[in-house]
């Protein structure tokens, strides 16, 4: 039977077979992006969609170009001198790299968390407050900084210190503040790129719980080195690999498979795949 | 058995490592030297201090800071009181002028301009400025602006202002290229543009090194006489608090031309003007530190 409707199956349904559940909203589009540095191609023909509520995960070796990638979805390779890109990422059908398309509008919509924790010198306060006084949201102020540092899970550790400067949190806090900075907007989606890379265990599994938490409102791209995290916390996962240009000697990524993580983790359709999540890759 | 005795092994190495003879001397010398250069460092600054307070703190009264100049230098009496504010006024207007002109054009070196060629330029003619001797800039400032608009208070302010530009952009650039790249990626993530970064990250980040680097510009500028003899009319001993018209004079011409004379009372005064100088500097380098703690405490505590 067709499941091109999204309204809900009557009760009357035969109970023999589960009604499969509603296709998630896409978010973003991307077909056939390449993106360029100068004249070196770092990553080619990546064609993915990405599901709203959902964890998707950019996984593969180092240099594979999961983080330039993670960076076209809010256009900060912009930033880069040199950096292009060939390709569309349609986001709710609008090519984001639409010339009318001001960079920054996008990334007041898309947020994004940084492998190493940048807080701002500033207050716990001012740090949450921010990007909602970026964007002149000025009343309420101080119940969407409660908001974000709750939705981070940070609440309860820094509510008597708010006007203390971030610097002095530990490194796992001052990455959630990140998070909270990064959703106090409310953006549609949150971007990571390897979160947890510098952070122990611990902290790591409470920015995995917060990951959960939160996506019910957000949609979640995480870069992860991390294949168990990967497979902990995404519900569809990219696996990324390296080819070598015979010519030139150098190493252009490429994205191998895209499907939900437990296809990814358990029955991969490449054999790249396979080796990479079996920890046999060569 | 083996792994017991490598432990032995080790642990007497690490003992004899930390206990040989050679090290504690080494370690010993080292500090002995280090002390020794502070010390080196420090004496001939309090010596002068001392001697400056010994010299001139018989010259300050109520009429010090009160009275104009003395009609005649040989006798004692009188006050410091226009060069005080002549020193004060001239030296703000300069950091008026030169404060935002350096930071701005730091920001623009480090933020905007990058490795482009009139950022080079700039540098440049910033190092060479560095380099002028601050009496040929006064110079300077006497062709192109006294000649023309005669003597006054403005003058010594353009020629000190002159002297702490470059000061303030290679400082400030310093201090811009100390803020982690992260913070300005961290800003722009969230939708700022670039100038609105510049304001409320960057600046706020590098803020108490602007600061040190602008009061070492303004403690240098000061202090300059050369730059000021021949454009602001130093000769003036009545206060006049109009740094756009009317002869001006300073707390450092009045050292050099009462130091110059063979009475002494005059010399008095020039001590006393010397003792004047350096707290006035002292005060302002204090306040600076005390902003500036202020509000990296606010940021960074
Ligand atoms: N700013 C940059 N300029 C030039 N080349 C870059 C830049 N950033 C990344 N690259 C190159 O692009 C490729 C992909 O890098 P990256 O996206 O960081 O990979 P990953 O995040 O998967 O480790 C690498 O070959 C890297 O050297
Ligand atoms: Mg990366």
């Amino acid at each position: 039977m067709s499941t091109d409707t999204t309204a809900t199956v009557p009760t009357e349904a035969p109970a023999a077979e589960a009604p499969p559940a509603p296709p998630a909203k896409v978010v973003f589009d991307v077909q056939d992006l390449d993106v360029y540095y100068g004249a070196f191609r770092a990553v080619r023909d990546v064609s993915l969609q990405v599901h709203q509520h959902e964890i998707t995960a950019f996984i593969g070796p180092s240099g594979c170009g999961k983080s330039t990638v993670l960076r076209c979805f809010d256009r900060m390779n912009d930033l880069i001198e040199g950096a292009r890109v060939e390709g569309r990422i349609l986001y709710h059908g609008v090519d984001l790299y639409d010339p009318r398309v001001d960079p920054v509008e996008v990334r007041k919509r898309i947020g994004m968390v940084f492998q190493k924790p940048n807080p701002f010198p500033k207050s716990i306060y001012d740090n949450i407050a921010f990007g909602p006084r970026l964007a002149g949201m000025k009343d309420d102020l101080d119940d969407r900084v409660e908001k974000a540092l709750r939705q981070a899970a940070l609440w309860d550790e820094v509510k008597d210190r708010l006007k203390k400067s971030a610097m002095g949190l530990s490194g796992g806090q001052q990455q959630r503040l990140c998070i909270a900075r990064a959703i106090a907007v409310q953006p549609e989606v949150v971007l990571m790129d390897e979160p947890c890379s510098a952070l122990d265990p611990i902290a790591t599994a409470r920015i995995e719980d917060l990951m959960q938490e939160i996506k019910s409102e957000y949609t979640i791209l995480i870069v992860t080195h991390n294949m168990q995290q990967a497979a902990r916390v995404s519900d569809r996962t990219a696996f990324f690999t390296t080819e070598v240009n015979p010519e030139s000697d150098t190493r252009t990524g490429l994205l191998v498979e895209y499907d939900s993580t437990d296809k990814i983790f358990s029955a991969p359709s490449d054999e790249r795949t396979e080796n990479y999540v079996t920890g046999r890759f060569g | 058995m083996t792994d017991l005795s490598f432990d032995r092994e080790a642990e007497r190495l690490l003992l004899e490592a930390t206990t040989s003879r050679s090290r504690r001397v080494k370690d010993r010398l080292a500090s002995v030297w280090m002390v020794g250069s502070v010390v080196v460092a420090v004496v001939p600054l309090a010596i002068v201090v001392a001697y400056v307070v010994a010299k001139g703190a018989s010259a300050l009264s109520v009429d010090w800071f009160t009275k104009d100049l003395p009609a005649v230098t040989r006798k004692a009496g009188g006050g410091m009181g226009p060069a005080i504010v002549g020193t004060l006024l001239i030296t703000a207007g300069a950091a008026l002028m030169a404060i935002p002109l350096g930071v701005l054009g730091a920001v623009y070196l480090h933020e905007y301009g990058g490795r482009g060629r009139l950022a080079g330029l700039i540098r440049f003619m910033a190092d060479v400025m560095t380099g002028v001797p601050s009496i040929v800039m006064g110079l300077f400032i006497y062709t192109v602006f006294t000649l023309r608009f005669g003597l006054m208070g403005f003058g010594g302010s353009l020629a000190l202002a002159c002297l702490m530009l470059p000061i303030i952009i290679r400082s400030t650039e310093e201090m811009l290229r100390l803020v982690p790249d992260e913070l300005r990626q961290g800003s722009y993530a969230l939708g700022n543009r670039q100038w609105r970064t510049v304001v409320t990250v960057v600046l706020p980040a590098a803020f108490g090194g602007i600061v040190s680097g602008v009061m070492l510009a303004i403690a240098r500028a000061a202090g300059e006489t050369a730059p000021l003899v021949f454009v602001i009319g130093a000769a003036a001993r009545s206060l006049n608090t109009d740094l756009f018209s009317g002869n001006m004079t300073a707390l450092s011409v009045q050292i050099f031309s009462n130091a110059q004379t063979p009475f002494a009372a005059a010399q008095t005064r020039a001590w006393g003007a010397a003792l004047t100088l350096i707290a006035i500097v002292f005060l302002f380098t204090i306040l600076a530190r005390v902003v500036s703690a202020r509000v990296a405490r606010r940021h960074n505590a």
